[in-house]
């Protein structure tokens, strides 16, 4: 495809053909903070200095910091071979194709994908992806909304907060009735405020699996209670954590989704990520995206083909049961190698390795003196700390040091400024968690 | 006494109920049909209104009521074999029952004759 870049005619006549006057005005919707600056690039400099400059821009990002930071995404192994497949000529296109059929490596892909979620989290039936775990749950929510014909939405605040945030703004002029249900990292979410909450205009009921705070629950009363009520559950995953806990399709959850980052992608500060999304075989016909079904050729042969189409944007219009028409399909296809080469075994290793590193690192962070571990609920691989003081603060003196702490919950949960969320992954070393319980006790 | 609509819905008045389905035009039209999305019992629909939808492998189409009622019974066996609507429209094919008919709603449809006229001149 050639490149060629608009002209200042070209801009000017497509602004005022939308009746904007210039790419400031076009672009007031984004705050200001959130926009590109400029790079300060001198003109008609070659390719290296370009490439320098860039460079040393980058080496400014701390990215060799020790990391116990996690809030929903996480620092894991990723095999080399997840590189190596994925940046495969046929795979390597960001786009859903279409004409999908054509594309029978990228459907049976996508279809291997669909299948591993549906294990993963015991489900009947998933998509091909959406864009993260927060879209994910978003759309869950406008399909509990569509499938109940219902308007209030109860959501525990042991929700991932940016996973509410985005549910808010996906959802605000849908006249959608968000209820939150206050949870805290001393427990799992009080059971007599949840059923409470469940009513005869309930459409769903939201859990998170850890919990924000890392406490870890069994959802499958409150399933039975959503599904008295008419309700849906829906349940948000950390898809490692499966590799050891109790899967939300044995819990009775209605819809599960997820942050598929942890399944082979980097964090990359902050995407590409991947949403998963599966459903119980009932409500696969107002499941959003797309989904990819096995079938066969006129010869007989087994293929793949787009399925279900009808519940999408090009044919049900205005009623398709999402605005969302794409997938995620490389970051589907990273998840899909990744749990390949884990296997069950595998992945099953990885959340123990997870689960005794935060054991270990939870009693040796106790041992510290004016600190406290809030979980009271088993946890996986995360947990609160409270501490003495102030938590950004010590979060700021312990990336001198070279950690990256955690995550100051005061950012989201006020009442919780002095409270740290502390994750492991099987990355971090013994050696890694005593400096890093030392270099704490220092700074505290 | 049966009555179709303009948007190719027949209605058949049976003892106070009212059996609703597609014509066969309809069906013809829509192509090989793979999925109906029943109504839920006892849903009160307006004339007009979207009963159900229909999906078939060219398009998803909604049904209209062609009466103001109340859903009595809906036709399970199109769960499994909603290619009935395609074999025998305006018969096994029925999509529901409405009860509590609005009966002043019948005065603008057509009969069977008018229908076929419509249609003729549908192309």
């Amino acid at each position: 495809m050639t490149f060629v870049p608009h002209t200042d005619k070209d801009r000017a006549e497509m602004l005022s053909a939308i009746g904007v006057r210039s790419m400031d005005d076009l672009f007031a919707d984004i705050p200001a903070e959130l926009r590109v600056k400029a790079l300060d690039m001198a003109e008609g400099v070659s390719e290296q200095e370009v490439y320098d400059r860039l460079h040393e821009m980058s080496r400014r990002n701390a990215h060799s910091l020790t990391s116990f930071l996690g809030g929903g995404f996480y620092d894991h192994v990723i095999p080399a071979a997840v590189d190596s497949l994925t940046s495969r000529g046929e795979f390597f296109t960001a786009y859903t194709p279409y004409q999908p059929e054509v594309s029978q490596g990228t459907l049976q892909a996508i279809f291997e994908y669909q299948s591993m979620i549906c294990r993963l989290t015991g489900m009947e039936a998933a998509n091909a992806s959406m864009y993260d775990g927060g879209t994910a749950l978003a759309e869950a929510v406008i399909m509990a909304v569509n499938v109940t014909g219902r308007d209030k939405v109860v959501i525990s605040t042991g929700v991932n907060p940016i996973y509410r945030r985005m549910i808010r703004s996906y959802t605000a002029n849908l006249g959608i009735r968000l209820v939150e249900l206050s949870a805290s990292p001393d427990g799992v979410l009080d059971r007599a405020v949840a059923v409470a909450a469940l009513d005869g205009d309930t459409a769903a009921l939201i859990v998170q699996n850890p919990d924000y705070f890392g406490s870890v629950d069994d959802f499958s009363d409150l399933a039975q209670a959503a599904r008295d009520a008419g309700a849906l559950l829906i349940a948000s995953v950390y898809p490692i954590s499966l590799g050891l806990l109790k899967r939300p399709g044995d819990m009775g959850a209605d819809i599960v989704t997820g942050e598929g980052q942890s399944l082979g992608l980097p964090l990359s500060f902050g995407g590409p990520y991947l949403g998963f999304f599966a459903v119980r075989q009932a409500l696969v016909r107002k499941m959003p995206g797309r989904i990819v079904g096995e079938t066969v050729d006129r010869h007989g042969k087994r293929c793949f083909v787009l399925t279900l189409q009808a519940r999408e944007q090009h044919i049900r219009r205005e009623k398709a049961t999402s605005n969302i028409c794409t997938n995620g399909a490389l970051c589907a296809l990273r998840a899909t190698v990744f749990m390949s080469l884990l296997g069950r075994q595998g992945l099953r290793e990885m959340a123990q390795s997870c689960a005794r590193k935060a054991a270990y690192a939870k009693r040796r962070l106790a041992q510290i003196k004016g600190l406290r571990v809030r979980n009271r609920a088993p946890v996986f691989n995360e947990f609160t700390i409270e501490l003495p003081a102030e938590a950004d603060g010590v979060v700021c003196k312990l990336i001198d040091n070279g950690f990256a702490a955690g995550f100051p919950l005061g950012r989201y949960y006020p009442e919780l400024g002095n409270c740290l969320l502390v994750a492991l992954t099987e990355k971090r070393s013994k050696a890694e968690i005593d400096s890093f319980a030392e270099a704490l006790e220092v700074a505290l | 006494m049966k009555r179709y609509t303009k948007d190719h819905e027949w209605i058949r008045l049976e003892d106070g109920k009212a059996f609703v389905g597609i014509s066969d035009y309809a069906q013809n039209s829509l192509g090989d049909i793979t999925f109906v999305d029943l109504p839920k019992l006892g849903t009160a629909f307006k004339k007009g209104d979207s009963v159900c939808v229909i999906e078939s492998v060219k398009a998803a189409s909604d049904v209209y009521a062609p009466v103001g009622g109340v859903v009595e019974s809906v036709n399970n066996a199109l769960a499994d074999a909603p290619e009935k609507i395609n074999v025998s429209a305006e018969t096994d094919g029925w999509i529901c029952v409405l009860t509590n008919v609005e009966m002043s709603d019948l005065e603008d449809l057509m009969d069977e004759a008018a229908y076929a006229d419509f249609v003729q001149k549908q192309g």
